[in-house]
C-alpha cells in the first residue's frame, strides 16, 4: 500500500462507493455506535472542552519546538542502547528498515497496525524482498487476507465489512469453517496469529507517540498485539511520522485520554504501553530497537498555513462524524488517510495533481472541527486549500468564470437588480407551478436530484415589498 | 430598538415571505426596522470556493451597507455566521478590519435576537400542528447557536415538536457542494428526508433556507407531502385579531 489506493477518477471512486450497500449500512452503523459512545466517554471525563484546549496547547507546543524535542528523544533512545533514524523520505525510510531485515536475515515479520507504515510502501518492499510479512491487528489481518485490500478507516481498516463478508474471507482465503460471530472469527485469527508472533524475526509497530524525556515509545491498542509484536521478537522496529512526539508521560496521559474516548469511546484501551530498548539483564523485550522517524513531506506542512493538520493524533473521530465519508465510504478517497482530515493531509503529501477533489468533497458542515480532540480548524483547512487550488490556477476556466461573475453580480446592488428583474421571466420556460425539475448547466447538479423552487418576480421580491412599505425603505 | 433587515439574497430573490414574516414579527415585538438597499450578499458562495479575493467584493459591499446599523438581524444561522467570519478575513487589514469587528458585533441571527436581545421567547404564535426542526449546521457550529429555536417554538401554541433522528448530520446543502457534488449531496439529503418522514411530522421548520430548499427540493422530488417553514414564519402565526397572519 502506498499513500494512494486508488488511481480512478475521483467520481468513478465515489460512485463505486455509493453503489455498494454492504460498505454504507456497515459505516452508518458504525458511525452511529462510535459517535455515541464518544460523547458518553468524552462526557463521562468531564469538562472536555478544557481538555480538548489542553490537548491544543500540548500539541501546538511540541511543533513549534519539534527540533527540541526530536533531538531530546534521539539523545534519550540513544541512551538506552537503541537505535533512532531520520527518513527525510518514504524511500528512504522503508530502505532502512529492509537493510535490518538483511542484516539480520529475517524472514518472518509480524506488524501490528500503523498508518505510517503503508504511507512508506514498507510492505510492498518487505515482501518484493521475499519476507512473510502478517499484520496482527484483526482488521489489517482481515484485509491483508482478502489480497491486500486497502484500508477504509485510520482506527477500524476493516470498518467497511460487515460480520457476513469477513466470515466469507475468512471461509475461502483460509477454510474457516465457523459462524458469522465476532466471538469466533477473532478466535479463529487469534490461533493463526499466535503461531506467527511466536516464529517472528522482527516486529514492526508504529508509534501513538514518542516520550522524549524517556527515549521510549507509546502504543494504544485494544487487541494486545501491538505488544507482542514489540516483546516478543528479537528485534523491535518501530515507525512514527515525525510529529508524533510528547514531551514527557504527564503530556501523554492527556493525548492518551482524549484518544482512546476520540478514537473508539473508550477511558483507555486495553492495553497502554511505553515500551523501548530492553535495559541491560531485562528478562523480555528485544534485544534490538530501532525508531525510524518518518518525514515524507512533513516538515514542508511545519510552520504552513497548514501546520495545525500536525496536530492530529489519528483517532478517527472526525471520519465517524462526517455525513460525507458516511455515504462514499474511505475507499473513495483514494488515500490510506480517507474522511476531513485525510481531505485535508493527502493533498499536502501526495500533490493537487492526484488529490484536489478532496477538499471539495465536503459540505463544510464542520462536524470534524467540532468533534477534534485537538481542536483541529478542518473545515477552515478545507477552504484553505479551496484558496490555494484556486490561487495555483487548478479550477478550470468555467468554474471560474462562474466564481468572478457571481462575485460580481453578489456585491453589487444594480447588477444583483438587473438578476431580480430576469430571473423570472428567464426560468418562465423551464418552470412548471413555480418549480424546476430540469435546470440548466449551471444547476443541473442541483436539479438532478432535487426541485428547484422558480425565483419571483422582481415586484414580489422581498426587496420591492420593503420598498413599498410606507416608511419602510432604508438608506 | 432599530433593526436593519439583513434579507440574504437568497429570501430576496426566492423566499419573499420568509423576509416578509421575519419583519412582521420583529415588528410585533416593538423594533423599528429599516432596510439598507445597498446590501446584497454575505459574500459565503465564493469564499466557501476558495474565491478569497473575490469573496471580499460582496463583504466590503456589506459593511458598507450596514455601517450605520444599531443591530442586524437576518433569517439564516449561516450568512450571519459569515458575518462574524469577516474579522478573520480582514485581519490586519487597516481599512477594513475594525469595521469587519463592528458588524460581527451587531449581527444577530433571528432566533437569537429575539431571545438573546430582545429577551423574549413567546412571541404569541399559534400554530396547529405535528413539527420536527432541522438544525442547520454553521447555526450551530460555527455561529454556535444551538438552543434559540426551541426557546422559541416550545412557546408557540398549538405546535408538537418531535425530535429528528441524526440531527447532526448535515442535509447535504452546502453551498456549491450540493451543485459540485450532486451525488454525494443526494444520498445526504435523501437520508435526511428519511429521518424527516420517519418523525411522523407534518412540518418541518429550520432557521436557515438554504437548507430548506434543498430538503424541501428533495421531498417536492419524492412526492414527499410535508410542509416546509422557515422559523419566522411559524413565529408570524398569530391570530389576526393581533395583527398577524394566521395560517
Amino acid at each position: 500500500m502506498s499513500l494512494q489506493t486508488d488511481n480512478r477518477k475521483f467520481s468513478e471512486r465515489t460512485a463505486e462507493g455509493i453503489d455498494n450497500p454492504f460498505m454504507r449500512s456497515a459505516v452508518s452503523s458504525a458511525q452511529d455506535s462510535l459517535k455515541t459512545r464518544r460523547l458518553s466517554a468524552a462526557t463521562a471525563l468531564g469538562e472536555w472542552e478544557e481538555w480538548r484546549k489542553a490537548g491544543q496547547q500540548i500539541r501546538q507546543h511540541t511543533l513549534k519546538h519539534l527540533d527540541y524535542y526530536l533531538e531530546e528523544l534521539a539523545r534519550n533512545i540513544d541512551r538506552r542502547g537503541g537505535k533512532i533514524y531520520f527518513a527525510r523520505t518514504k524511500e528512504e525510510a522503508s530502505a532502512y528498515i529492509g537493510r535490518i531485515v538483511e542484516q539480520k536475515n529475517a524472514k518472518r515479520i509480524v506488524k501490528s497496525k500503523s498508518m505510517v507504515t503503508e504511507e512508506i510502501e514498507l510492505n510492498h518492499v518487505l515482501l518484493e524482498m521475499g519476507c512473510e510479512v502478517t499484520e496482527t491487528d484483526l482488521g489489517e489481518y482481515i484485509l491483508q487476507v482478502d489480497d491486500w485490500e486497502a484500508p477504509s478507516h485510520i482506527v477500524a481498516p476493516a470498518l467497511h465489512k460487515d460480520r457476513k463478508q469477513i466470515r466469507r474471507v475468512f471461509a475461502e482465503r483460509l477454510g474457516y469453517q465457523g459462524d458469522e460471530t465476532p466471538e469466533n472469527l477473532a478466535r479463529f485469527a487469534r490461533e493463526v496469529l499466535r503461531q506467527k508472533f511466536l516464529e517472528a524475526d522482527i516486529g514492526i509497530t508504529g508509534c501513538n507517540f514518542a516520550v522524549a524525556n524517556l527515549g521510549a515509545i507509546n502504543l494504544v491498542t485494544n487487541e494486545g498485539n501491538g505488544d507482542l509484536t514489540a516483546a516478543i521478537p528479537k528485534t523491535h522496529i518501530a515507525v512514527m511520522g515525525m510529529e508524533r512526539i510528547v514531551p514527557s508521560l504527564e503530556e501523554m496521559e492527556v493525548l492518551d485520554n482524549l484518544l482512546c474516548r476520540s478514537a473508539v469511546g473508550q477511558k483507555l484501551t486495553s492495553y497502554i504501553t511505553v515500551m523501548g530498548p530492553s535495559a541491560p539483564g531485562e528478562a523480555d523485550g528485544p534485544e534490538d530497537f530501532h525508531l525510524v522517524v518518518v518525514d515524507n513531506g512533513r516538515s514542508d506542512i511545519l510552520g504552513s498555513e497548514f501546520n495545525d493538520a500536525l496536530q492530529c493524533i489519528r483517532c478517527g473521530a472526525c471520519l465517524n462524524v462526517c455525513p460525507v465519508y458516511r455515504h462514499i465510504g474511505g475507499h473513495s478517497y483514494g488515500s490510506i488517510y480517507p474522511g476531513p482530515i485525510g481531505a485535508v493531509i493527502t493533498p499536502l503529501l501526495g500533490g493537487y495533481d492526484d488529490y484536489k477533489e478532496l477538499p471539495y468533497a465536503s459540505s463544510l458542515c464542520a462536524a470534524c472541527t467540532d468533534v477534534c480532540p485537538v481542536k483541529i480548524p478542518l473545515h477552515e483547512q478545507l477552504i484553505l486549500h479551496r484558496q490555494k487550488i484556486v490561487e495555483q490556477g487548478r479550477t478550470g476556466t468555467a468554474d471560474r468564470l462562474q466564481m468572478k461573475t457571481a462575485a460580481r453580480v453578489l456585491s453589487s446592488p444594480s447588477l444583483f437588480g438587473k438578476v431580480l428583474r430576469l430571473a423570472n421571466p428567464g426560468s418562465r420556460m423551464i418552470s412548471s407551478r413555480g418549480r424546476i425539475v430540469r435546470g440548466p448547466a449551471i444547476v443541473r447538479g442541483w436539479t438532478s436530484a432535487r426541485d428547484l423552487p422558480q425565483p419571483v418576480r422582481q415586484k414580489d421580491s422581498f426587496r420591492s415589498w420593503m420598498e413599498n412599505r410606507k416608511g419602510g425603505s432604508g438608506n | 430598538m432599530k433593526v436593519s433587515i439583513f434579507s440574504t439574497c437568497l429570501v430576496d430573490l426566492m423566499f419573499p415571505n420568509v423576509g416578509k414574516a421575519m419583519v412582521e414579527v420583529l415588528e410585533r415585538l416593538g423594533c423599528e426596522i429599516d432596510f439598507p438597499a445597498s446590501q446584497v450578499c454575505c459574500g459565503q458562495p465564493t469564499y466557501n470556493s476558495g474565491y478569497l479575493e473575490d469573496s471580499k467584493l460582496a463583504m466590503k459591499n456589506m459593511m458598507l451597507a450596514f455601517e450605520h446599523s444599531d443591530y442586524v438581524v437576518g433569517p439564516s444561522g449561516s450568512c450571519i455566521a459569515m458575518f462574524h467570519e469577516y474579522p478573520a478575513v480582514f485581519k490586519g487589514d487597516p481599512q477594513w478590519e475594525l469595521k469587519a469587528i463592528s458588524l460581527k458585533n451587531k449581527s444577530f441571527e433571528l432566533t437569537q435576537f429575539i431571545v438573546h436581545v430582545l429577551g423574549i421567547t413567546d412571541v404569541g404564535a399559534h400554530l396547529e400542528g405535528i413539527a420536527t426542526y432541522h438544525r442547520s449546521c454553521h447555526m450551530t457550529r460555527l455561529l454556535g447557536e444551538k438552543e434559540t429555536p426551541f426557546r422559541l417554538l416550545e412557546q408557540v401554541d398549538g405546535l408538537r415538536l418531535e425530535p429528528l433522528k441524526n440531527s447532526d448530520n448535515c442535509c447535504g446543502f452546502g453551498g456549491t457542494f450540493s451543485v459540485k457534488m450532486p451525488e454525494i449531496s443526494a444520498q445526504m439529503v435523501d437520508e435526511k428526508c428519511a429521518c424527516v418522514a420517519e418523525t411522523g411530522a407534518d412540518i418541518l421548520i429550520s432557521a436557515d433556507m438554504g437548507c430548506l430548499m434543498n430538503i424541501g427540493g428533495r421531498l417536492s422530488r419524492n412526492g414527499q407531502s410535508i410542509r416546509v417553514m422557515h422559523i419566522a414564519e411559524v413565529l408570524n402565526c398569530v391570530p389576526a385579531a393581533q395583527g398577524g397572519r394566521s395560517l
